[in-house]
């Protein structure tokens, strides 16, 4: 068990350092969370400045225009991006974290070439049209239709809650191809243009109030057969190849973020007096506690994947499950600071709070990852 | 950074495994309920194996290793319930005499904490004493024999460890050699590491059971309620491993707070999830669900516990 960095390693992390330090006094301002164009162009130009300077598509391998660099690599470059307050991935969650490796996982070499350099170069964005109105957790249970036709797919049906569909230019989607097969066997996976005619977006209004995700309405989209990644009605075991990989390294910089709020509370609260609450003193003591395992348990995860070459373990679900619980109850903590303030939606820390509620619903729902935890590291019987 | 065991830590971690299944298996673990002195014998294998002069120097007689492989060890004793000041043999092996050969039993008490208590008082050679009206940084270790011990009957919730309350401060003969805070911070890991390890074996007794046992046709581990109850054992133990591991390797006093907290947490309610799972078997005497809990509540309350750990947790915060 060693926690200390190599000198590899660490020298790295002081290239990366100065570079930020250098680079991010120049950014312009983030937009306002209701400007997609805004945030997307913003989110595009320091993805544009990553790849410029080397650092774009780090954990993807050297083969597919990546740094092929090593997940603790990843792990020093998300933590140091953070700390430095250089924006999130944002609009390239997608493309970066799973449409990209999967198309770098199963692609052609066409695919890829296609596919992967936009994406690098904060070019193209991607969108994940998976979930449907009748197949969320059961993802399943998708019934988007594809029918070849000729050298194309017609698709007709619907997707819904499918984030940055606003401003992306490409959907990973999901599509029954075979209808009769057993409900896995008969999904593959598209590459759909989103200015496709047939194709209509509509956004969905989100309880924070901004419009993050939309439903999709494809009629008779016409998408060629060469936009299909893997075999066809292989596309569930295209698709699960690369979700693990969102669950290993997605929440590191959160993380990071996390620690240093917490820090603020707890200074908050002595600045306003309520230091002497041993309440609200416990609770802020417990979530140091919380946090600070948490980023161990990342390390633990990153060390455990380097060791088996890149290949996150189970012990995602593990951490997704209690992060996405610990950071709810951060930002029910940051509202106890706040006392009546918390009512007050244009304070961050408000926003975050109602942010932080998709936590336990988005990727797999908490009741979802427990089923993965108790089936697959476990080993008990599924549920009937 | 290789935040993982080493193939020589995992041998470790392995070996220790073997031994206690080999010599304190169920059968012995049951007849120390009923008879609960402390079997000299194994304690002086124990001795051999390394348990107490483990990061002694090797030209002194030890093994040589750190922080680390005592968590690995203590995580296993803490598995098999394994009774017996185990955390003051390990601490006190190099300041007292006859303690790393497991020759004579010694115990820790401390005085900070109230009531005072002195686990296996009839099993001791001697009695530890750290001073708790002194300040934290400033306190003091004094030695006594037992019979000089000023002491009231104390009955343990715990049938593996009787107790005795210590009424005086024991503070007659200065035990040089020992830094004092240092040893507080030691002790609290190699308890978190022990209430990982029951942590951990009872995600497993539940898991075992919830296959096992059959109702409504079909085995109680394919209900969600139940599986969810095991799934969160598994999160619990395994965010409490991440934080016992890594203060092993940081020695940080903090990283050992928060490392003491969530590895209480976990095996307190870990004990009572997996009685949930045995249904009315939880209940019973015979099962060793009880023993898990009851331990695992004896060590939350000693060296340090959530209110001491939170609070200093939240001053670290505000800093
Ligand atoms: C902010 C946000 C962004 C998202 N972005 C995307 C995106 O970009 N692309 C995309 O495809 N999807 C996206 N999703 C969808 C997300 O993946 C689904 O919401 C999620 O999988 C749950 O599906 P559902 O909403 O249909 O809920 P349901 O599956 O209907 O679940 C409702 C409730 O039932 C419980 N439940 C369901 N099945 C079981 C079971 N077997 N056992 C126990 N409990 C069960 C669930 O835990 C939940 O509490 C997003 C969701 C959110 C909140």
């Amino acid at each position: 068990m060693d926690l200390a960095y190599t000198e590899e390693e660490e020298a790295f992390r002081a290239r990366l350092r100065s570079w930020l330090a250098e680079v991010l006094p120049k950014l312009p301002p983030p937009p306002a969370a209701t400007d997609w164009p805004g945030r997307r162009a913003h989110d595009a130009a320091w993805q544009r400045m990553l790849h410029d300077a080397g650092y774009a598509g780090l954990h993807w391998p050297a083969d597919a225009g990546g740094q092929g660099a090593t997940p603790t690599q990843h792990l020093i470059f998300l933590e140091e991006a953070e700390r430095a307050g250089a924006p999130y991935v944002g609009a390239n969650f997608v493309g970066l974290l799973h449409a990209g490796p999967t198309i770098a996982a199963e692609g052609t070499a066409a695919q890829r070439a296609r596919w992967l350099p936009p994406i690098l170069r904060g070019e193209e964005i991607w969108c994940q049209g998976f979930s449907e109105p009748d197949a969320g957790s059961d993802l399943a249970a998708l019934r988007t239709r594809a029918v070849r036709d000729g050298d194309d797919y017609v698709v007709t049906g619907s997707k819904i809650w499918t984030s940055h569909a606003e401003v992306a230019d490409w959907c990973e989607l999901l599509v029954r191809t075979d209808p009769e097969a057993p409900r896995h066997r008969g999904i593959s996976w598209l590459a759909m243009p989103m200015d496709a005619p047939g194709v209509t977006v509509r956004p969905l209004r989100t309880l924070a109030g901004s419009t993050e995700f939309a439903e999709l309405f494809l009629d008779e989209v016409r998408i060629p057969v060469g936009n299909r990644v893997g075999a066809e009605d292989d596309g569930w075991r295209v698709t699960m190849v690369t979700l693990s990989y969102e669950r290993g390294t997605a929440f590191v910089g959160e993380v990071v973020a996390c620690r240093r709020l917490l820090a603020e509370l707890a200074r908050t609260a002595r600045a306003d007096g309520r230091w002497d609450d041993p309440v609200l003193r416990r609770r802020l003591g417990r979530l140091n506690a919380e946090f600070a395992a948490l980023w161990r348990l990342t390390q633990w995860n990153v060390s455990e994947a380097q060791g088996a070459g890149g290949v996150p373990g189970a012990g995602g679900s593990v951490f997704k499950l209690r992060y996405s619980h610990a950071r709810q109850e951060l930002y029910d903590a940051a509202a106890e600071v706040l006392g009546g303030r918390a009512l007050d939606a244009d304070h961050p820390w408000v926003a975050g709070r109602l942010s932080a509620l998709a936590y336990t619903i988005a990727a797999g729902t908490s009741q979802i990852q427990r089923n993965i935890v108790a089936e697959r590291i476990l080993g008990l019987p599924k549920g009937r | 950074m290789d935040f993982q065991l080493t193939a020589d830590q995992r041998a470790l971690r392995d070996g220790t495994r073997e031994l206690l299944a080999r010599r304190f298996g169920r059968d012995r673990l049951r007849a120390a309920v009923d008879a609960p002195a402390l079997d000299r014998g194994l304690w002086r294998e124990l001795a051999d194996a390394g348990f107490f002069a483990l990061r002694l120097p090797e030209a002194d007689g030890g093994v040589g290793l750190g922080l680390p492989e005592a968590v690995l060890v203590f995580e296993e004793a803490g598995r098999a319930l394994l009774p017996g000041p185990l955390v003051a043999g390990q601490l006190l092996a190099g300041a007292v005499d006859g303690v790393a050969t497991g020759e004579r039993i010694v115990a820790l008490c401390d005085g900070a904490t109230d009531p005072a208590l002195w686990e296996h008082p009839a099993d001791c050679d001697a009695l530890i004493f750290l001073d708790g009206d002194a300040p934290a940084h400033a306190a003091r270790a004094y030695r006594s024999a037992p019979a000089d011990v000023a002491r009231a009957p104390f009955a343990s919730v715990d049938p593996l460890t009787p107790l005795a309350r210590v009424t005086g401060p024991a503070c007659t003969v200065p035990q040089p050699g020992l830094d004092v805070p240092r040893l507080r911070r030691e002790a609290a890991l190699l308890t978190a590491a022990q209430q990982l390890g029951s942590a951990a074996r009872t995600v497993e007794m539940a898991v075992a059971y919830a296959r096992q046992r059959t109702q409504f046709g079909a085995p109680i581990g394919s209900f969600q309620a139940v599986k969810h109850l095991c799934a969160g054992m598994l999160v619990r133990a395994e965010l409490a491993r991440a934080a016992v591991y890594a203060a092993a390797v940081t020695e940080d006093a903090l990283d050992v707070v928060g490392a003491k907290l969530l590895a209480d947490e976990a095996a307190v309610r870990n004990a009572r999830d997996c009685l949930q799972v045995y249904g009315g078997m939880g209940f019973t005497w015979e099962a060793d669900v009880h023993l898990h809990l009851k331990r695992a509540w004896l060590r939350a309350e000693w060296w340090g516990g959530a209110r001491e750990a939170e609070e200093r947790l939240a001053d670290a915060l505000a800093g």
